[in-house]
């Protein structure tokens, strides 16, 4: 194992929460709806990470507390209750409804698990229930998806069936191009979770070997294991490098022999190093950043650092699972500084001390930072952008070039004169 | 319990968050999870502030809860007042932290510090944005001037006579993300100092504790939006006896109202009277016959309280419009808004549901929508045009150029952002005349596009192309798998992979694309 320097850092962060992985989740199961269980903030911070102007009826919403809900808990109850019938009357195609807890919610000890599971019984056959903690009280950003794929778990169907099961959301291309390339080296029962409807779960087993797409999954593994899958250690699918090992990993695990797959994967990977090369004469020896908030920074660094030769500065992350990174942290260079959690102060002023050519950061601090002349690239891009698997390396290469290639462009000599 | 799919105020933490961000020497302590820092954006995105708003977020966790959060909270005050040394000091609570019961203002006034200390309890559970900004704004006047309004006489608005100098207000209430706040501001310091009135201090925005300190030293009050501000006019009025204007100078006849009402107040002749009605280009570009077509345009209203009634009063009596509808989601101004909608005959809507709103505009069938961002999306699903004149705010409506809602340049403003959604009467008068001729049977309609989408006729249409378009030049043939990769990229580039992949295809001599041909062109073009 590589020897990275782990420190921790306890104080004020800047991070979205939980709920805010709603913003993709309900985009990948379209016959399923979020119904946060919260406050205004709630369905305030929801609306404003995903801009949801531009929604009709949008597949999620707030079950917004009110004063005299927070005076008895019977109360609460029957008002849910209602909200649900006015919101299944309104709205009779939903599949699957996902009761989500918030801070409120949980401060206040509101049993969704309960209410989800009387709803379960009063709408059989129409309507699934299940209920997760999105709180920003014990989960930050992408660990929303955790809970909501490990609420999920108990009802997928059990088999024996070998089959590889790819768990995190990826983009529905991204998603195809993978099972296409597993089919190419010969696994061909490939199936995703989530799925892309909530009522076709896959089904799972000791025969069910489990291949991670995103790193911020460590409930919904651990659940699976439970259920006799088999947890295949890789690095995550991010870049030439981190998708080929990814690739390969499931091969070993289905015992197909490595030269097939590098069969397979060589012209791809041949293909996106060139395509990489543009985006690597830019950023390479360019000194890089990266603050806590998707969970996917070691990843990243990684990449950038591996494939497109960046210099490393600090490698936030809100949390980290030792298990589930640790064929990432091998990856990385020695001495590699990992911050896990955040003092924001502290951590900006360690910005502006090292001199950073890019940022990756949250929306909040990216223009503010850009004001003092530093380069940024905000972290939300990464999860609603298709950048996983070996065709997507460059794409992914070029989120982090465009921030500098356009700081040379406006900084260029024949606008300063005019 | 009540679902909320969008909200159109956020909670009152962020109104605070606006009052704070406005102001200069100010620091504000929140005691809150990590997600609420999502608030943030709001100031860096929407309004492209380069500084970070001057909030300390305690972010407790759930396992903090068992513990002491009030140290939690006493520890990033300290910090927060070393690191920021602010002139003053806010304190408060977002919602969650609202129901662990910390007390954040009482800890805070109880460490020392020898800054005023503003204690806000802003109740999430029953109040909104506007009414924390507004709640906020007052607060900190009350701690700032409390001991001061005691000590001076009550303010006479005609005192500036006897002192020797000009007159001087204070313009209340603009704040950032307020709808076009930054630019009204200077609109209306223009027409003031035109009339020889001094300013003396614009509160929040851009004022620092100093400045509130020194609120007195003007003669009256400009209450410019009274969801903010009246309540702190009203305490300056009681306390100080400080006068206000509450005439909202949006639109000619308002604007000059307002110019009328501050003479009165301030006994300050008015000696420009006829000139103001040639101030704005509003009146003659609206008299011009160009402008006939306007007459009885069916309009729905719905906004903010201050920006849908000045609406309402511009529709009618500048433009000539018939106003079918009337709303606003600030239920402390319902009381308003429905007099003003008596006086048009027609019922006002007070809700902040906008399905809600959507059937009521369906229902009126406008011609022109005014409303919020929201409105925008539900007059395009129906295919009215539509104008944006009040919050919440959109990147949109902080627009790079001077762009004001209030005085004269307002009206100029709002005359072109209402009506160019329209088609122009002449515009409108060919094409009725031609439309019958060959040239027009694509259906010429006003240049607002009648944006409604096809939808699946889209799809076989540029299906259709993609056929025809290969088969034309022979050279080249998607596959099925191809085309259904091509199919899976985002509409809005797929134009540009589909070209970009037949010119990488004709260059290397394939005579078909397949999938992976469209990944090669792809990363060919990197």
């Amino acid at each position: 194992m590589s020897k990275v320097d782990l420190n921790k850092e306890t104080g004020p962060r800047e991070v979205f929460c939980g709920l805010t992985s709603i913003v993709w989740l309900h985009r990948r199961m379209p016959d399923a709806f979020f119904l946060v269980v919260g406050s205004r903030t709630c369905a305030h911070l929801i609306q404003s990470a995903a801009g949801v102007m531009i929604f009709a009826e949008p597949r999620f919403g707030t079950a917004i507390l009110e004063e005299k809900d927070l005076a008895g808990l019977a109360d609460a109850h029957e008002e849910l209750d209602r909200v649900v019938n006015d919101l299944i009357s309104r709205r009779p195609e939903i599949k699957t409804l996902f009761l989500v807890g918030s801070c409120p919610s949980e401060v206040i000890k509101l049993d969704l698990a309960t209410v989800a599971e009387k709803l379960n019984s009063r709408f059989l056959g129409q309507v699934r229930f299940v209920n997760y903690s999105g709180s920003g009280i014990e989960t930050t950003f992408t660990q929303g998806e955790d809970g909501a794929l490990k609420a999920l778990v108990p009802l997928m169907e059990s088999t024996d069936d070998e089959k590889l099961l790819l768990v995190g959301t990826l983009a529905n291309n991204v998603e195809d191009r993978f099972k296409k390339i597993f089919n190419n080296i010969g696994i061909t029962n490939v199936e995703s979770f989530p799925p892309r409807q909530s009522t076709e779960l896959p089904k799972i087993g000791k025969n069910t070997k489990v291949l991670l797409a995103q790193p911020y999954l460590s409930d919904t593994v651990r659940d699976l294991k439970h259920r006799g899958c088999e947890i295949i250690q890789a690095p995550f699918p991010l870049g030439v490098e981190g998708s080929t090992k990814w690739v390969l990993a499931a091969a070993a695990a289905f015992k197909i022999n490595e030269l097939k797959v590098h069969e397979v994967i060589a012209p791809l990977a041949n293909r996106a190093r060139q395509a990489i090369e543009k985006h690597k004469e830019i950023l390479r020896g360019k000194k890089l950043f990266l603050l806590p908030e998707s969970q996917l920074e070691i990843s990243l660094a990684r990449f950038l650092h591996n494939e497109c030769e960046m210099e490393l500065i600090e490698v936030g992350t809100p949390y980290l699972n030792r298990d589930l990174m640790e064929e990432e942290l091998n990856l990385l260079p020695d001495n590699t500084k990992i911050v896990e959690g955040q003092h924001v102060e502290k951590q900006l002023d360690r910005v502006r001390a090292s001199n950073p050519d890019l940022v990756v950061c949250g929306m909040g601090l990216a223009n503010p930072l850009e004001a003092e002349g530093i380069s940024t690239k905000w972290s939300i891009e990464m999860v609603f952008s298709p950048i996983h698997g070996i065709d997507q390396a460059a794409d992914l290469a070029g989120l982090f070039s465009r921030p500098l290639t356009r700081n040379q462009i406006l900084t260029s000599k024949s606008l300063a004169t005019h | 319990m009540e679902l909320t799919l969008w909200t159109y105020e956020g909670p009152p933490h962020v109104g605070a968050m606006r009052v704070a961000s406005s102001m200069k020497d100010i620091h504000y302590v929140l005691h809150a999870p990590q997600g609420d820092t999502y608030a943030d954006l709001l100031f860096t995105m929407i309004e492209r502030r380069g500084q970070r708003p001057p909030v300390t977020y305690t972010t407790f966790q759930a396992r903090d809860l068992g513990g002491d959060t009030a140290e939690l909270v006493k520890r990033n005050i300290t910090e927060a007042v070393e690191r920021f040394k602010p002139k003053t000091l806010l304190v408060g609570e977002s919602c969650t932290a609202e129901l662990i019961q910390d007390q954040p203002g009482a800890l805070a006034k109880g460490m020392g510090f020898d800054i005023p200390i503003v204690n806000l309890e802003l109740p999430a559970y029953s109040k909104k944005e506007n009414w924390g900004a507004s709640e906020t704004f007052y607060q900190i006047i009350r701690t700032l001037l409390k001991d001061k309004v005691n000590e001076i006489e009550k303010i006479n608005p005609k005192r500036w006579m006897s002192l020797g100098r000009r007159p001087k207000v204070n313009i209340l209430g603009p704040t950032l993300l307020g709808f076009r706040c930054r630019d009204d501001v200077i609109e209306i310091q223009r027409i003031l100092s035109e009339q020889g009135i001094d300013t003396n201090v614009v509160a929040p925005l851009g004022s620092s504790p100093d400045d509130i300190a020194r609120l007195t030293d003007a003669d009256i009050n400009i209450c410019l939006y009274h969801e903010i501000a009246e309540t702190s006019c009203e305490w300056l009025k009681r306390n100080c006896g400080m006068e206000y204007t509450t005439t909202i100078p949006i639109g000619i006849k308002n604007t000059i109202s307002f110019i009328n009402e501050v003479h009165e107040k301030l006994d300050l002749p008015l000696t420009n009277q006829e000139e103001l009605e040639h101030k704005s280009k509003l009146p003659w570009y609206s008299k011009s016959v160009d402008s006939n077509y306007l007459t009885g345009k069916r309009v729905f209203i719905f906004g903010d309280g201050t920006h849908a009634i000045a609406a309402a009063k511009i529709a009618k009596d500048e433009l000539g419009f018939d106003v079918v509808g009337l709303g606003t989601y600030s239920r402390e101004m319902a009381r308003q808004v429905r007099a003003a909608a008596k006086d048009l005959n027609i019922e006002a809507l007070i809700t902040n549901s906008y399905l809600e709103v959507e059937d009521a505009m369906k229902k009126a069938s406008p011609e022109l929508v005014l409303g919020t961002q929201m409105e925008r999306h539900s007059a395009k699903r129906l295919g009215i045009p539509c104008s944006v004149i009040s919050t919440p705010m959109h990147v949109q409506d902080v627009p790079a150029r001077y762009s004001p809602q209030m005085g004269w340049e307002g009206a100029n403003v709002i005359f072109d952002d209402w009506v160019h959604p329209l088609m122009m009467g002449l515009e409108e008068h060919l094409i009725d005349m031609f439309k019958h001729d060959f040239e027009f049977v694509d259906g010429h309609q006003s240049h607002l596009g009648h944006t409604a989408t096809k939808g699946p006729e889209n799809k076989e249409d540029e299906h259709a192309r993609t056929n025809n378009s290969t088969q034309k030049k022979g050279t080249v043939i998607w596959t099925d798998s191809g085309r259904a990769e091509l199919t899976k990229v985002p509409f809005f580039v797929r134009g540009k992979v589909k070209s970009n992949t037949e010119k990488y295809a004709l260059s290397k001599g394939l005579p078909e694309i397949s999938d992976e041909t469209l990944y090669d062109a792809k990363a060919y073009f990197n």
